[in-house]
């Protein structure tokens, strides 16, 4: 049993990085936390500055993955030293992850909710709304189960919703309430397209997909996701009266690691050019308040 | 035996390894001590619905994967075929298979537009997806695997020349496979059948995808841990919650398990 022998270093080396990461793991916030550098930059009106570089996370809303991804690469054009690598889910599990930890840069969330979350853990930069997104119905392609909004109160199809604390699951819902007045679709509205509910997505991108696959009849999702697969689903409009609008808001976190390079990204979301990218992917301008 | 160095060694390793895996459950039990919401959260509605729905979906696959199971895994331990090596290979497919690809191919081939969902639903109006049956179809696939490969070892160990001498004592096929097969191949069989049960119960990826998620249908204990993560209310402490339940859900039966083992075989 010789072989021991050269197992025992080979352990020490082992137990070293074992009690290294745990220590690392302490040190984590003072460790990663910036020295203060000029967080000027950060002000949205700022030109992008050409000195900023090294990686930067950005967590972003599951629907902002066609969109940002293609912003990140005119980011990255634009900014060679940088790289951006991002991390698409639920807004509600980003903030969540976030909140845990994770070593993100940028958040981009679906709804001020779940920004607000993070903001009061972690805290946030320079938050701005730099999006807005209109909730849509989408069927099947050539379905004929539910044709209009109010279909949606028949009995006996499938519907698909996001779960109630995904920002597109509680927008849906709101939006429902708002149908189930007198002079709307009838009180009993809400709970008559409710009682067709067989699931709650974790989030938007799974209940494109359920109606994608043909699975579900009808599902709630936004416009600039029907209109990334708009050769097989069809989409409902709701009607404007009870429709509620998306309010995109994003922030460089505190916590960033490199937060030149993350008001950078900040700043390159809301400039012209990556105005001009979401708009391109069906994303509607901030509404100025 | 051992000298002195070995020793250190194996307390060494012993050690770490407890220390890695010991860590990550402690942490959840100190998150949810910590937490003064965990224990309405244990009890609450949910938590019971899908520990409900998770105990009997989960019962349903074992006997459907010992059921369908055994004769297939008595028939890889006793014939030999040319091509056997793949058909063991196709087998073991879903233990390899990332559960979401599991869930996409249940799909493919028993949702509504699925080659076997389609004409399931044309003839017969039966619709799978969305449904508890889906639930048990999602864990059968991802578990069974883990059943038939412990039952074939089983059926391997077993001598043919037992059986021989059972049929020369006029004991029919059937009669010799319960009375004779069966007890010899026992503990591989419990074994198994603790492999796939504790499989089924995990299981998250494949149901999310072809079952859906709604409460007191689909929604299995893994499930109610994922919704909870990834929404605000109750976030992450109903996360931790339900995953205590898991947990000592869990704990309890395979312990059970382990003791119904140790009865049938004092040896094991």
């Amino acid at each position: 049993m010789h072989w021991l022998g050269a197992g025992v270093p080979m352990l020490a080396i082992l137990a070293a990085a074992f009690l290294g990461a745990s220590c690392g793991d302490d040190e984590r916030g003072p460790a990663e936390a910036p020295t203060s550098v000029s967080r000027e930059t950060a002000s949205p009106s700022a030109a992008v500055d050409p000195e900023i570089k090294g990686n930067i996370t950005v967590f972003a809303a599951a629907s902002l993955a066609d969109a940002f991804t293609a912003a990140g690469e005119g980011f990255e054009a634009a900014n060679e030293r940088v790289s951006v690598t991002f991390n698409f889910a639920g807004s509600s599990a980003l903030a969540t992850q976030i909140n845990e930890g994770a070593p993100a840069d940028v958040f981009a969330s679906a709804d001020t909710a779940q920004l607000r979350a993070v903001a009061e853990e972690d805290g946030v930069d320079a938050q701005a709304t730099f999006a807005t997104n209109l909730p849509v119905v989408v069927v099947p392609a050539g379905s004929d189960t539910i044709r209009t909004f109010g279909d949606l109160a028949h009995s006996g199809y499938s519907l698909v919703l996001a779960g109630e604390d995904v920002p597109i699951g509680r927008y849906a819902r709101q939006i429902l309430a708002n149908a189930s007045v007198a002079g709307g679709l009838g009180a009993g509205f809400s709970a008559s397209v409710l009682a067709n509910l067989r699931s709650n997505e974790t989030n938007v991108r799974a209940v494109l997909a359920k109606v994608q696959l043909g699975e579900a009849d009808a599902g709630f999702v936004y416009r600039t996701d029907a209109a990334s697969v708009a050769d097989e689903v069809d989409v409902i409009e709701i009607p404007p009266e009870f429709n509620v609008v998306a309010q995109y808001p994003i922030a460089t976190l505190t916590g960033s690691g490199n937060p030149d390079a993350a008001a950078g990204f900040v700043q390159f979301i809301l400039s012209d050019e990556g105005q001009a990218i979401l708009a391109e992917f069906g994303f509607g301008p901030p509404r100025k308040n | 035996m051992l000298d002195r160095s070995a020793r250190v060694t194996l307390a060494v390793l012993t050690v770490a390894f407890a220390v890695f895996f010991i860590a990550p459950f402690a942490g959840l039990v100190e998150r949810a001590l910590d937490n003064g919401r965990t224990f309405d959260l244990m009890t609450g509605e949910t938590a019971r619905r899908a520990l409900i729905l998770s105990l009997w979906t989960t019962s349903a696959t074992v006997i459907l994967a010992v059921v369908l199971g055994t004769p297939v895994a008595y028939l890889l331990a006793r014939t030999h075929f040319r091509g056997k090596a793949v058909v063991d290979g196709l087998v073991d497919l879903p233990i390899v298979l990332p559960p979401t690809v599991a869930g996409v191919a249940l799909l493919t081939a028993f949702g509504r537009r699925g080659l076997l969902g389609e004409p399931l639903e044309e003839w017969f109006g039966l619709r799978l997806s969305f449904s508890t049956a889906a639930v048990i179809m999602a864990q059968l696939l991802v578990s069974a695997p883990f059943y038939v490969r412990a039952a074939k070892g089983g059926f391997e160990a077993v001598s043919p020349r037992l059986e021989a001498v059972a049929y020369t004592l006029g004991a029919s096929r059937t009669r010799t496979f319960f009375r004779v097969t069966v007890p010899q191949a026992w503990p591989a069989l419990l074994a198994g059948v603790v492999l796939c049960w504790s499989r089924a119960l995990g299981e998250l990826g494949a149901t999310l995808i072809f079952a859906g998620n709604l409460e007191g249908r689909t929604q299995t204990m893994p499930l109610a841990v994922i919704s909870a993560f990834e929404g605000t209310s109750p976030g992450l402490s109903g996360a931790i919650a339900y995953s205590l339940i898991l947990l000592a859900v869990a704990l309890v039966l395979l312990t059970a398990f382990r003791l119904v083992a140790s009865r049938a075989s004092p040896a094991a």
